[in-house]
């Protein structure tokens, strides 16, 4: 669990609040259980035109939603069959026979074949986002619907290639734009921040694997007119080389954090704080980054900071009693975060997490001459004194009074601007799904 | 340039002539001018573009590789001569910053390589230009012969290369490692594969078949890089946090670092597959956190151990399992770290497992906890030699470690040496907090009250 889901995380524990519906999301799935039943019921009166090119790609499809990966961040892709999808919308020619299937049958050809790749994952009880699995399925029959009826006049013909390319290669971008659109839509409604920063968090992380896929979908479609079927896997090898290299990375992100986390957890085992804390310190203080708007790359560095802040105690004689910072002296307090700060940095690596950790304890206004701390020192120190305060007790009321009492420290301790936040993100409903 | 020796500029500038006189020789007969232009820039943009990826990153070394299936298009295209010509245009390589020989050893090694492969693909039954509808599936066959010997050619240059620089060591290796030649002759196959793709469809589209056959692997080596860098990330960030927890004892610094060295070479010793090594690293890296757990005073204390204080120290691999065994990736690695004072006559802790129950990793480990330990100072001794150290492990080989490692770390340390720490001048503050004795430490085991030496 990164940045996801810990929002609902973050309130589950305090108190009882009634659930809340993601409206976008909602009306997304709808959507697209009636477009793809309606493509079904449609294609299975019509019967399918050329069914050995449906047979094909639905396999393809359904082999690509098989080994689909889960990018950082939670977004889950399937670029084999993504591409496959696309392939198919904007097939023309199939080894020199001109192929003249309707959208309706791309929408049911895509259907059943994400349906069936997405068997097996069901199967061992590992269920796909839905959200994710329904733009998969929009994207490419959304090409169709607008390329489909041209698809006679736009059939590639050696030497006049041009336009052709260009309609298809314009489509893409556009189904790509509209799809990242709704991705950052839903993203930023189900973590509460602000509909341009997911925008912006959707398109940096979609980008390459973005062109990736759509490059991959033209090259099946035109590649299918010159050797047939038979090339539709063996085109689909340059894609594969992506996805493999992309899912080392999110294997790598997602292991670096394990490690920070486990890591961190150190200092839960040696005594020197309770147990579970720098946990829900990293929670409550992503919620809180992203309730403030912060981009994906910030909030990473803000929640390793957060699972890190009480490293430096590793350094000290004696744990402090029961480890609660913001009990001990100021002048403890920071030659902790100090301590901290210098192990991080000798990563070499974490430059900007130690310059977090090195100034959480400082006022919001900061001390010495170096301005306010950064926003993200600003919510760990929020963070850690409200768990401080308030421990593992789920009590409303209990919450209240804290978050009361860092009120009104508010302006010299602690910044309002993220006090605010804080309040908001602990007694807002969670998501329901 | 001026360090090159006589013999390397010799090779470089026969390789140069051999790809000008298979120039000068043609015939030219049959090639599209445009096509062939065309190609020739494709290919130097690929090869500028894969050269500016590669800054620092491992993109090559996975075997992805764009210009070579640009180059390996041009063999189906334009036949050999035009491949050859197209290969030496990387001499013009724009964005590099590599000095004249380099380029021009590059330019002529894809130039012979382009027109072997050229001959070879016309010799098994292809035929030069765009390939038609009914070429396929069949092609396939004289291209593969192609590639492979577009690939020895490559090889061979290099090689040839290698010697006349008098890098390469001509003894042979001990074991000559099939698994990731094997591994990456495959992958190159697989990418040379892709040339096939672009002259399939150049007929339709021409030169944008270069771009979408190419525009997802270099996103895919961009991927690479991304994920090598994190890796690297990730391993200074997991040495550091080893680290850190171990400065609570002065004399036990770099413990886990070297213990992670030590454990890397009995695996390569014993063979063990890259990934396995590597994993093998994390564990040793990790396998006394655990020891955050128990008491400082516990650690620290001089005399006899009652009985509780020696549960926290027997505590200490659990204790350690606990915290990472979150870490997913560690699987194998993290037996390895429970286990590790497991002896091989069942008397270790904490499960008391014999023999071939201990896990593989922990019976590494526990060697290489050892032989550190001894090899490095201690409050209540000097360190001992190397020499010493490897008498003690023959010693308890049997009973408490399994001798099958024993012997691999003395082969690997006889082999490639070991850097035992410098000896640490105890502290003269009483900030630094001093061990009186180890549990690592075979030679001088623990003293438990009311019971005989352990």
């Amino acid at each position: 669990m990164t940045v996801t889901g810990m929002v609902s995380a973050a309130s589950a524990g305090r108190g009882t609040v009634p659930p809340r519906i993601d409206h976008t999301r909602m009306w997304l799935i709808a959507g697209a259980c009636v477009c793809a039943a309606a493509a079904l019921v449609w294609t299975l009166a019509e019967g399918f035109v050329e069914p050995h090119a449906a047979l094909a790609f639905g396999v393809l499809i359904a082999v690509g939603e098989i080994a689909r990966i889960t990018l950082p961040g939670h977004r889950e892709v399937a670029p084999i069959a993504s591409a496959g999808a696309i392939g198919y919308a904007v097939l023309s020619d199939v080894g020199g026979t001109v192929v003249h299937h309707p959208a309706q049958q791309v929408g049911a050809v895509v259907a059943l074949g994400l349906a069936v790749g997405e068997l097996p994952h069901l199967a061992v009880g590992r269920g796909p986002r839905w959200s994710d699995l329904c733009r998969r399925f929009l994207a490419p029959v959304a090409v169709a619907a607008v390329f489909r009826p041209f698809a006679d006049v736009l059939s590639p013909t050696p030497g006049d290639w041009g336009p052709v390319l260009a309609v298809m290669a314009g489509l893409v971008i556009a189904a790509w734009t509209v799809d990242a659109a709704l991705a950052a839509a839903i993203r930023a409604e189900r973590l509460r921040t602000r509909f341009t920063v997911a925008l912006r968090d959707e398109v940096r992380a979609q980008f390459g694997i973005g062109m990736a896929i759509g490059a991959s979908g033209i090259l099946i479609a035109l590649a299918s007119t010159v050797t047939g079927l038979v090339g539709l896997l063996v085109f689909t090898a340059p894609l594969l080389v992506t996805q493999v290299a992309f899912r080392r990375f999110a294997d790598i992100r997602l292991t670096y954090l394990q490690t920070v986390r486990a890591l961190s957890r150190v200092t839960e085992v040696g005594g020197y704080v309770e147990t579970g804390h720098s946990r829900r310190v990293s929670r409550l203080a992503s919620a809180v980054g992203c309730e403030l708007g912060m981009r994906e790359s910030e909030l990473r560095e803000l929640e390793y900071a957060a699972l890190m802040h009480d490293i430096g105690q590793l350094s000290l004689r004696d744990p402090i009693a029961s480890g609660a910072t913001v009990l001990a002296s100021p002048r403890e307090q920071r030659r902790i975060a100090e301590l901290g700060s210098a192990v991080i940095r000798e990563t070499g690596v974490l430059d900007g997490v130690a310059e977090l950790v090195r100034r959480q304890c400082e006022g919001c206004r900061g001390d010495g001459g170096d301005g306010p701390p950064p926003l993200g020192s600003r919510i760990i120190k929020v963070a850690n004194a409200f768990d401080d305060l308030v421990g593992d007790s789920g009590d409303p009321d209990r919450t209240e009074a804290v978050l009361e009492r860092l009120r009104m420290d508010a302006g010299e301790e602690y910044d309002p601007v993220v006090v605010e936040a804080a309040s908001r993100v602990l007694t807002r409903p969670e998501a329901r799904w | 340039m001026r360090s090159l020796p006589v013999a390397a500029r010799l090779y470089v500038c026969l390789v140069a002539l051999g790809a000008l006189g298979v120039l000068a020789a043609g015939p030219f007969a049959g090639i599209d001018p445009a096509t062939l232009l065309l190609l020739a820039v494709l290919f130097v943009v690929a090869e500028s573009i894969s050269t500016m990826v590669d800054n620092g990153g491992d993109g090559g070394r996975a075997g992805i590789s764009p210009s070579s299936s640009a180059s390996l298009a041009a063999v189906v295209l334009v036949g050999p001569v035009g491949a050859a010509v197209v290969g030496l245009c990387s001499v013009l390589v724009v964005f590099r910053r590599q000095n004249l020989v380099k380029r021009v050893f590059n330019g002529a090694q894809f130039a012979l390589a382009g027109y072997a492969a050229g001959h070879a693909f016309l010799l098994f039954g292809g035929e030069m230009g765009v390939p038609d509808r009914g070429a396929f599936p069949w092609i396939v066959l004289p291209y593969v012969g192609a590639i492979l010997v577009h690939n020895a050619v490559n090889g061979a240059l290099i090689v040839g290369l290698m010697r006349a620089l008098g890098v390469l060591d001509l003894q042979r290796p001990k074991r000559v490692r099939w698994r990731p030649m094997a591994t990456l002759e495959l992958s190159s196959l697989g990418y040379g594969m892709l040339g096939l793709l672009i002259a399939a469809i150049w007929g339709l589209v021409g030169p944008f078949a270069v771009l979408l056959v190419l525009l997802p692997l270099f996103i895919a080596r961009w991927a690479f890089d991304q994920y090598m860098a994190e890796q690297r990330a990730h391993d200074a960030t997991l040495a550091t946090l080893a680290q850190a927890v171990e400065t609570k004892d002065y004399y036990t610094r770099g413990h886990c670092m070297r213990v992670s060295k030590a454990s890397a070479m009995i695996a390569q010793e014993l063979g063990l597959n890259a990934e396995r090594v590597h994993t093998i690293r994390y564990a040793g890296m990790l396998h006394d956190v655990g020891k955050l757990g128990v008491p400082t005073k516990v650690l620290q204390k001089s005399g006899r151990l009652t009985e509780e204080e020696f549960a926290a120290i027997q505590l200490h691999p659990m204790r350690g399992y606990e915290i990472v065994r979150e870490i997913g990736f560690l699987d194998e690695a993290l037996a390895g770290i429970m286990h590790h004072h497991e002896r091989m006559d069942g008397r270790g802790y904490p499960m008391g497992l014999a023999g071939d129950e201990i896990p593989e990793f922990a019976r590494i480990i526990s060697v290489a906890d050892a032989f550190d330990c001894m090899t490095s100072t201690r409050s209540y001794r000097k360190a001992r030699s190397i020499e010493e150290a490897v008498a003690e492990l023959r010693r308890c080989a049997g009973p408490q470690f399994d001798p099958r490692m024993v012997d691999a770390l003395i082969s690997a340390v006889d082999r490639d040496g070991w850097q035992a720490p410098d000896a640490v001048e105890p502290p003269d503050d009483d900030v630094a907090e001093v061990a009186k004795q180890d549990h690592d430490d075979p030679s001088v085991p623990l003293r438990v009250a009311g019971e005989a030496e352990r």
